[in-house]
């Protein structure tokens, strides 16, 4: 069954009528050339940017009857770039888990390769990709889409990600992955959808 | 102790302190005299026409050139302090106005009659000055608080965006921003609290004691009237800066910053 859908999504002159079905379990990879809309098309799934029109469901609910952030926290857009918050590696964490829209819960947030204590704005890029994704699994999301998540760590860290990655969401959830890496999504097992 | 007058000849001695500066100003290339000289022009002539039109409105009975006076004040309140900020947004002028409008006329209504009581409560006396003093400080707290919100919204965009990802509304996304806003704007009237009566002496206060007042009653009503502007500065503030935020934020709770855009340098003079 299929866990996320993408029904005749636009916002012109980037993407028009644009379809998507992800299933649980599945990550889909998304490939396109620079500048040609990938990242507005994430934005536009998670409804960070006004779009012009199309449906998105997840799990068969309209986003439309969710409140915005109920459907962020459930769809999670994870920056490029890793930006971080304020503070250090344990404030970021904190930062995301404090939310209302969390009711208190706490989730996952194995700090792999990070110290706690460390100042946000002095991780290295590959770091701070690192953080961007601890902070994301930390809300316990349904689908995540990423954003060239491990382009700028080491091929060790990379790795490490990419395995957890594949066995998070094997637990009924999606991952929907911009790349521009050839041989990613054959290590994923991911289909490849290509863009626009 | 009646008030001494000052003739015209006294203002023109006055001026001689606006000119010198405005001289040294010019000839060190400053770029400051023709703002001092523009600055000093226009509160001449906004003061003495505000004498003619009080010593009009003093006369009317019934309250109604008290309120239209104030409406236009509180009208062009509210416009200044936008044109102070940088930043500008589809709907700040009305959203200005009528914070300043709510935020003023509470203040200055409440101390006419619940403070000082003044019957009837329009008494232009009273109701004029302190409405005036209300405002004067509330558009400086306005301004600063909009001036940050906005540029905080622009500067701190990643951070906010973050949040938003993860589910904040913009309230949590844009907490530091609007904490930062209404700590800005209160900042000046904070200060003059602290500094009235051991570094300065208040405005009203001075006025009081150079008419020929008792101090003691001066000082009691220069406390009144720190208490209303602190007040309505505070309203002032946090109206425009949560207002700002309803503005920048849409109905999806999507920062908006598409809708923002800057002018040039704030207006002064």
């Amino acid at each position: 069954m299929s866990l996320l859908t993408v029904q005749g999504l636009s916002r012109e002159p980037w993407f028009r009528d644009f379809q998507l079905e992800v299933a649980e379990d599945e990550i889909v990879v998304l490939r396109g050339p620079s500048g040609s809309g990938k990242t507005l098309l994430l934005r536009a799934i998670a409804d960070l940017d006004p779009h012009d029109h199309g449906a998105v469901t997840l799990e068969g609910v309209d986003r439309s009857t969710l409140s915005a952030p109920a459907w962020r926290s459930r769809v999670l857009y994870v920056h490029p770039d890793g930006p971080r918050l304020p503070g250090t590696v344990a404030d970021n964490v904190e930062a995301v888990n404090a939310l209302a829209v969390r009711g208190g819960a706490t989730g996952d947030a194995t700090l792999e390769g990070l110290r706690a204590d460390a100042e946000a704005e002095r991780l290295s890029s590959g770091e701070a990709h690192t953080l961007a994704l601890t902070r994301a699994l930390a809300c316990e999301p349904t689908v995540l889409l990423l954003d060239e998540p491990t382009a700028s760590m080491d091929p060790q860290r990379a790795r490490v990600w990419e395995e957890r990655l594949v066995s998070w969401v094997a637990d009924a959830r999606a991952i929907v992955w911009i790349t521009h890496e050839d041989g990613l999504a054959e290590r994923l097992g991911a289909r490849v959808v290509r863009f626009p | 102790m009646a008030l001494i007058s000052l003739t015209p000849l006294d203002l023109a001695l006055a001026s001689l302190l606006i000119l010198v500066n405005a001289g040294i100003g010019i000839a060190l290339r400053l770029g400051i005299g023709r703002r001092i000289l523009v600055a000093a022009t226009r509160s001449v002539a906004q003061l003495l026409l505000l004498g003619l039109v009080l010593v009009w409105v003093f006369k009317q009975e019934g309250p109604w050139a008290v309120l239209l006076m104030m409406a236009i004040m509180i009208a062009l309140a509210g416009f200044e302090a936008v044109r102070r900020t940088t930043h500008r947004v589809p709907g700040i002028y009305a959203m200005s106005m009528g914070v300043m409008l709510a935020s003023s006329l509470v203040i200055t209504l409440y101390g006419l009659t619940a403070v000082i009581g003044t019957k009837p409560w329009y008494q232009p006396q009273y109701a004029i000055p302190i409405l005036g003093m209300v405002l004067g400080n509330t558009l400086n707290g306005i301004a600063l608080g909009l001036e940050t919100v906005l540029d905080g919204f622009r500067r701190d965009r990643v951070q906010i965006e973050i949040l938003l990802a993860h589910g904040a509304t913009p309230a949590e996304a844009s907490r530091d921003v609007v904490r930062r806003a209404v700590r800005v704007g209160m900042i000046p009237i904070l200060n003059a609290m602290v500094a009235a009566g051991v570094i300065s002496i208040p405005g009203m206060m001075t006025g009081q004691i150079l008419a020929g007042g008792d101090p003691g009653d001066a000082a009691r009503y220069q406390i009144f009237i720190l208490f209303a502007i602190a007040g309505g500065v505070a309203l002032g503030t946090m109206g425009v800066v949560f207002g700002a935020r309803r503005l920048v934020f849409d109905d999806r709770a999507r920062l908006r910053v598409d809708r923002m855009h800057r002018t040039r340098d704030a207006s002064t003079a």
